[in-house]
């Protein structure tokens, strides 16, 4: 299978082509304004430098552009948000808790209906359809074309969205619909957030997509497009504009799943060295494992599937103190080719006590030649200690693991470190977050809590329940693993309450390859 | 009589922060309460606190506490009406007017219910619990212990549900009464516990343990703010002791009889480097062991702290890898009585040990 892997940065646009499990061809472009630019710039070399050898299968974009949207406030659509779980939860209605400023940008009607269910799937009260049907007028004279909708406990039970979401389609057939059990987990503040968010991102969402399937067909690609999610699986574009949420940390996420399948190895810690920050994950068969906790993007807290990452303030830019002791979190970042002592500039850097330390060779090594050694020595213990403690951190294992170090800041990881069996480099770590993109799989999740089963028999019927879900998503039967089984005991609970999560991953079945192919293969 | 004195938006934030603390691991995080709290003190609510000797010996004084799992309560939130109706609905059956209601439990999220019910009802919130700290069990209270009548209690849902406990035979069966309604309704409702008198809170409640909440949260802040050593702090401001500091390298979960039970172990770091501490908790940490040896066990206070930045951790957020400072405070002497023993020391939760306090 020719599969090209795309990531979309901030700064950078890389793109690979891979053949079966050999990267065939790497490049790395500026990303543009418009983002199309720089995907159809990078495209175009990667074709180019590999000629017509064959045709390409699929291709997969990661992009951080819709997390940098929340984060800088932009490109966001108003929101109506329906809450379903009256007479619970009425004293704090969507929105709270969001800062101020994002909130003003997001909130359009908020709406607050009776409804919802109980922990063990009883409604705590019928579902006002009449009041969603008042609701879903006023959303429309309001000319809001996104809505968000949560209901207590809609995880365990989907009816009061799903009634809801129909009614407003009647009323308001052409507004985008984010229901909140398709997101999150248990914790209705957080899984709503989430969903508000996936509303307020619907319309760049779209946009974004369609001008990334622009970009390939200006490039001549015929091969079905899937965007790559927190997970590290990937969606078809056509559905995937639907869950933006889903791609917030797509980026770390491949960049770790790069780096496991140009090492060769699935369980290890994965550590990505940029210009200001270090992202520790830790890889379990080959994917990052989940947070299951509460993840603050733009000031939100949200619950919902995300790697469980590790940033800390340190990176190939960060600024050293004078006497060595403290280094970052301030950084000149992507100013380091101008800034910093061996570019010519004033700034003492991370890269310039690794270049005084000959770690790496870069820039004018003179430039650093006068800086004293205790100073040298002492930044890098400071700089190592870190590294050191952060690694142990997002260790869930006692015993000894490899670390895979990728990034342009990667020299400052030491050779050897406690609790680390082997400092992994690897080929093309340059491109690692493309390659992850490349070599997505497809998966299905379940989170929810079962009653008066054994342990076993949660666990059995879970799984069941995420094969279910991968294969209608697309996955292989043949191909699912079980990538993640946590089950967590509830307090307070009859029954010996238990919630399992079971997350199974398969690869991309032919069948649904083959379904999206044959109309562009005609079209040719 | 001292005035009462109001609680500002601020106190209410230290509040949050010492109550979870005060915890040892359970009583539920205090973040929904306190959401409330920073919204009713934006329409312009401000709850005044009272003096516990201040009340006079015929006062009516009513206990509150949330009751339920922590986890249905993340999906139906809390709202400050349910808690007041608990408490209207009981005046309503009793025929008579609470002159302040006081927090069940300092520990936890029901350090802030108090207030919310006190920001409706218009009424002050007595500086003082039953606990000063968080229990699992209903006969685990200063007012059990004093062997003060159990009931009635009232039982409120979000709905238009209320269940009244006019009678139990004893505080044990109040717990199975309240907490089989409790199911009924969705596993958590909103209760007005036994009334009590002005006397009985003065002779038998953990007198200050709001304030004393409040001044714990406020140290944890201030050292932040001054990037001291936040665990130093703490132990300093309560005369607590630091009993280990690591790393968490091993946790153990499970539910029996609607409890959460389970195990932690701390590898050493720092001065504890080679040592190993191992917990176990009941919903709230129960005891610790150094090195196979019990150092620590309940009632004396068990708190788990992040290390860094002085956050308590619950027992259902213990995670591999944090690093984490374990620290005991002093329990409420009324706790370590042989009577209070007999309630809330180690055999009351299943350990064959006798108790002695870190502090003795």
């Amino acid at each position: 299978m020719r599969r090209v892997g795309l990531d979309v940065g901030g700064t950078n646009t890389d793109a690979v082509l891979l053949d079966g499990d050999a990267v065939v061809h790497a490049v790395k472009t500026p990303t543009t304004a418009d983002v199309t630019g720089g995907i159809t710039t990078a495209l175009r070399e990667l074709l180019a430098a590999v000629g017509a050898s064959g045709p390409i299968d699929a291709v997969m974009i990661g992009t951080t552009h819709f997390t940098n949207a929340v984060v800088q406030r932009r490109d966001l659509t108003r929101v109506a948000a329906v809450r379903i779980g009256l007479p619970a939860s009425a004293s704090l209605p969507p929105f709270v808790d969001w800062p101020d400023d994002l909130a003003a940008l997001v909130r359009g009607e908020v709406v607050m209906l009776e409804g919802g269910h109980e922990y063990d799937g009883r409604p705590i009260v019928p579902l006002d359809e009449r009041g969603m049907r008042d609701a879903a007028r006023r959303i429309r004279a309001a000319g809001i074309t996104s809505v968000a909708i949560a209901a207590v406990f809609s995880p365990l039970n989907a009816e009061c969205e799903a009634r809801a979401a129909a009614i407003l389609r009647e009323e308001c057939p052409d507004a985008a619909v984010t229901l909140s059990h398709e997101l999150g987990r248990i914790g209705l503040l957080e899984r709503e957030n989430a969903t508000l968010l996936n509303a307020a991102l619907i319309g760049l969402a779209r946009r974004t997509t369609r001008a990334f399937t622009e970009a390939l067909s200006a490039s001549g690609l015929a091969a079905p497009l899937y965007l790559t999610q927190n997970d590290g699986t990937v969606m078809l574009a056509a559905t995937a504009e639907a869950f933006p949420v889903y791609s917030f940390a797509s980026g770390p996420t491949n960049s770790m799943r790069g780096a496991a399948f140009l090492s060769g190895l699935s369980d290890a810690i994965v550590i990505d060295v940029g210009g200001t920050t270090t992202d520790i994950g830790s890889l379990r068969h080959g994917f990052p494992r989940e947070a299951n906790n509460v993840v603050e993007i733009g000031g939100v807290r949200t619950l919902f599937r995300m790697p469980d990452l590790l940033s800390v303030g340190l990176g190939g830019g960060s600024l050293v103190a004078d006497d060595g002791r403290r280094v970052g979190p301030r950084s000149v970042g992507y100013r380091l080719v101008n800034e910093s002592r061996v570019f010519g500039g004033t700034a003492l850097t991370a890269t310039d006590v690794a270049v005084a330390a000959s770690l790496i060779d870069l820039g004018d090594r003179r430039r650093v030649a006068d800086l004293p050694a205790d100073l040298v020595k002492t930044a890098l213990a400071r700089m190592h200690a870190t590294i050191e403690e952060s690694v142990d951190r997002m260790k869930t294992d006692a015993r000894d693991e490899p670390l895979i170090a990728v990034g342009g800041g990667c020299f400052l990881v030491p050779e050897r470190l406690p609790g680390v069996s082997a400092v992994v480099h690897v080929r093309h770590q340059a491109v690692a977050n493309a390659v992850g993109a490349a070599i997505a799989q497809v998966s299905g999740e379940v989170d929810q809590i079962f009653q008066n089963l054994t342990r076993d028999a949660a666990i059995t019927e879970a799984r069941r329940i995420a094969e279910q879900r991968a294969i209608s998503g697309g996955a292989d039967a043949g191909t699912l693993q079980v990538v993640e089984v946590e089950d967590l005991p509830l307090a307070y609970l009859p029954g010996n309450s238990l919630r399992v999560r079971v997350r199974v991953v398969g690869d991309i079945a032919d069948g649904a390859t083959a379904r999206r192919r044959q109309p562009t293969a005609a079209d040719r | 009589m001292a005035p009462l004195r109001p609680v500002t938006a601020e106190e209410i934030e230290s509040l949050a922060i010492g109550a979870w603390i005060l915890g040892t691991g359970g009583g539920g995080s205090p973040y929904l309460a306190l959401l409330n709290m920073r919204a009713l003190y934006r329409q312009g609510a401000v709850v005044s606190l009272m003096d516990p000797m201040d009340l006079a010996d015929d006062d009516l004084v009513a206990v509150v506490s949330n009751m339920g799992a922590p986890l249905v309560g993340q999906e139906r939130l809390t709202d400050p009406r349910t808690i007041a109706r608990a408490v209207t609905m009981m005046e309503e059956y009793l025929g008579r007017r609470f002159r302040a209601i006081m927090s069940l439990e300092i520990g936890g999220g029901n350090a802030v219910q108090p207030f919310m019910a006190a920001a409706l009802l218009d009424r002050p919130v007595v500086d003082a619990d039953g606990m000063g700290r968080a229990f699992p069990e209903a006969q685990m209270t200063s007012f059990a212990i004093h062997d003060l009548r159990m009931y009635p209690l009232m039982l409120v849902d979000v709905r238009d549900n209320a269940v009244i406990v006019a009678q139990a035979a004893s505080w044990k069966w109040m717990e199975r009464l309240s907490r089989t309604a409790c199911v009924a309704v969705g596993s958590i409702a909103a209760t007005c516990k036994a009334p009590r008198t002005g006397k009985e809170v003065k002779d038998c409640g953990i007198l200050y343990s709001t304030s004393k909440a409040i001044c714990l949260g406020q140290t944890v802040q201030a050292a932040r703010r001054a990037h001291r050593d936040p665990i130093e702090a703490i132990v300093e401001a309560e005369r607590g002791q630091l009993l280990f500091a690591g790393k968490i390298a091993d946790v153990a979960r499970r539910a029996t009889e609607g409890f959460l039970r389970g195990t932690a172990r701390i590898d050493g770091l720092g001065d504890c480097r080679g040592q190993r501490f191992e917990l176990a908790f009941q919903n709230e940490f129960a005891v610790g062991w150094l090195d196979g040896t019990p150092r620590v066990m309940t009632p004396d206070l068990i708190c788990v702290i992040d290390t860094v930045s002085g956050e308590a951790i619950g027992t259902e957020t213990l995670r591999y890898g944090q690093r984490v400072s374990v620290v005991a405070l002093p329990a409420p002497p009324v706790l370590l009585t042989p009577k209070g023993l007999e309630h809330v020391g180690p055999r009351a939760f299943g350990y064959d040990l006798e108790f002695t306090s870190v502090f003795a």
